[in-house]
């Protein structure tokens, strides 16, 4: 199948309504990506989802990455799809670290919720409206987002693994 | 469901029962917890308690080379673990442009679309058993038991196998291993068919299954599902033929779609995917007479291990077995997302990569978690006895759901 939609027509599309509310875009391996803040993208994402041509209907992935050096360094990274034009397009939001609030994508897509009790479950990402804002794969007794990185794996019999033998 | 009165647990007035679906429950085939509001034997309410067997393969990637990931994916989908290993080497080999030869690709359609059968054949398996028909399921283990005789000959493992490495496979497949595809293509399509002959027209089966959980399309999508469930409802999105990997355009295949959604056009959907697996293992047998024979990597040393008898004679294989095996090549820092069709759905890969020897940060889109999220939201309603068919034909697999 191919695209009918080439990337470059649809960032074209995006731009031209989002104008300074997104990044330049990247291409890595072909796959659309760029940047909005926490603002925009419930509005980006409704668009995208609805708009006629472009219909990125199906919701791939929700998840987080921490990048604790940079000034908003928790992020949230979207991947969706348009099913009719077979094009993929990844979205990050960067939030900052003490309050990360972005609002929720459960009311475009049902299948956000678990994706986003994910995301706060390791990355402690508040999804702003989100029915049921709970752990999902941690005990609920936890008190920390593990994936972050200040909390390093415990593995104590491992020395071969350390974070400087990794160039960390 | 809004006309039943909300009472508290020892509120002699609550008409309903609380019951405990799982953790450990036989009909349940996984560690899977559903607590039920029960009105009789219908549902009225459900809640998902998942992570029972959550490992943290996430945090675990994170310090291990990718190498070494390998065998964390195998635990995932453990009923078809070369599915999950191959779309790990392919994201790596992506991101590190490397291209295989065509052969490698040919040899990973076959086992993949054999790690695809066994998959199917537990699932229709078991939904037999759910609805009372033991016989299928003893029927098709069988046939498992000889695609695990294949992955024993070409890696030597059977459940977590650990298949093939980065650039293409270990070592190359036998004249075993070969003998042992050429067998199964001959004995297992006699054997489908009597399955099927026990189950498609059954009238029992039929009247258990049809209308069991029918979705239509629109919600499906909304959920974000995928793989055969998706296919099921009407939606013909199949990763191999949308987003060819591993040479799948080279094929000529169908991807079947259902149209109500139900536990039976499921059960059709994967019984017919079956049929187009072997097709396609029929035709990659006889791509590869074609190739150059004894092709079994891709000629990159830098990110291939080499033989071991080279290490110990060779310079330059000793330099890139220490370089590989100490974590000194060199990566670009980028991120990929690299997407396989599953047993159960769209299983991907998203890899950030700052140039270490271990990913930045490795995301796991796991079809089984985000399946398995409408299943308390439409079991509502539902007899007991139709959620516990409806749970085995989603197919969801307690190490890909916790991941």
């Amino acid at each position: 199948m191919k695209d009918k939609l080439g990337s470059q027509a649809i960032f074209q599309k995006i731009s031209t309504r989002f104008n300074e509310k997104i990044t330049i875009p990247t291409h890595p391996y072909g796959l659309l990506t760029f940047e909005t803040n926490n603002e925009n993208i419930k509005e980006i994402l409704k668009f995208l989802k609805e708009d006629n041509e472009l219909k990125f209907n199906y919701l791939t992935d929700i998840t987080g990455i921490h990048y604790p050096e940079q000034d908003l360094p928790i992020g949230v990274i979207y991947h969706l799809h348009s099913l009719v034009n077979n094009v993929r397009v990844r979205i990050k939001v960067f939030l900052n670290g003490d309050n990360p609030v972005i609002p929720t994508a459960t009311d475009l897509w049902q299948g956000a919720n678990w994706m986003e009790r994910e995301t706060y479950d390791f990355f402690g990402i508040i999804f702003e409206g989100h029915p049921n804002l709970t752990r999902i794969l941690n005990v609920d007794e936890m008190t920390v987002f593990p994936m972050r990185r200040e909390y390093p794996l415990e593995d104590p019999n491992r020395v071969d693994k350390k974070d400087y033998f990794f160039g960390r | 469901m809004n006309n039943y009165p909300v009472y508290t647990d020892n509120d002699p007035q609550k008409e309903t029962i609380t019951l405990n679906l799982g953790p450990t429950h036989p009909a349940t085939h996984g560690v899977f917890q559903n607590v039920l509001e029960m009105d009789g034997e219908r549902i009225i309410s459900g809640v998902s308690t998942i992570g029972y067997i959550h490992r943290a393969f996430e945090k675990i990637a994170e310090h291990r080379p990718f190498y070494q990931i390998t065998p964390l994916t195998d635990r995932m989908n453990y009923c078809s673990s070369p599915i999950n290993n191959m779309g790990w080497h392919m994201t790596v080999e992506k991101l590190l442009n490397i291209e295989t030869p065509k052969r490698v690709d040919y040899l990973r359609v076959i086992i993949m679309e054999l790690a695809r059968i066994s998959d199917h054949l537990i699932c229709n398996g078991i939904l037999g058993v759910d609805t009372g028909a033991f016989t299928g399921f003893l029927w098709l283990m069988e046939e498992r038991e000889h695609i695990y005789e294949i992955y024993e000959e070409v890696c030597g493992a059977r459940l977590t196998t650990n298949i093939g490495r980065i650039g293409g496979f270990e070592r190359d497949f036998n004249e075993i291993a070969f003998a042992k595809i050429k067998k199964f293509l001959i004995k297992f399509p006699p054997i489908l068919k009597e399955f099927e002959k026990l189950f498609n027209r059954n009238r029992i089966f039929i009247e258990r299954t049809s209308g069991v959980g029918a979705v239509d399309p629109e919600t499906a999508l909304n959920y974000s599902w995928s793989g055969p469930i998706l296919r099921a409802t009407g939606v013909d999105y199949d990763v191999r033929a949308n987003e060819p990997y591993s040479s799948y355009e080279d094929f000529d295949f169908d991807i079947p779609v259902g149209n109500s959604g139900d536990v039976y056009d499921r059960y059709i959907i994967r019984n017919e995917e079956m049929w187009q697996s072997l097709r396609i293992i029929e035709q990659a047998l006889q791509k590869i007479e074609k190739e150059p024979q004894g092709v079994f990597h891709a000629d990159v040393p830098e990110f291939y291990l080499p033989p071991k008898e080279e290490v110990y004679n060779n310079m330059e294989a000793l330099i890139y077995h220490f370089k590989i095996v100490m974590g000194e090549i060199d990566t670009p820092k980028t991120e990929v997302y690299h997407a396989v069709e599953g047993g159960n759905g769209e299983l991907g890969f998203y890899l950030v990569n700052d140039g270490g020897r271990s990913p930045y940060r490795l995301h796991f889109r796991r079809p089984s978690f985000i399946n398995y999220q409408m299943y308390a939201p439409m079991s509502a309603g539902m007899l007991l006895s139709d959620a516990i068919l409806n749970m085995s034909s989603l197919n969801v697999i307690a190490g890909e759901l916790d991941a």
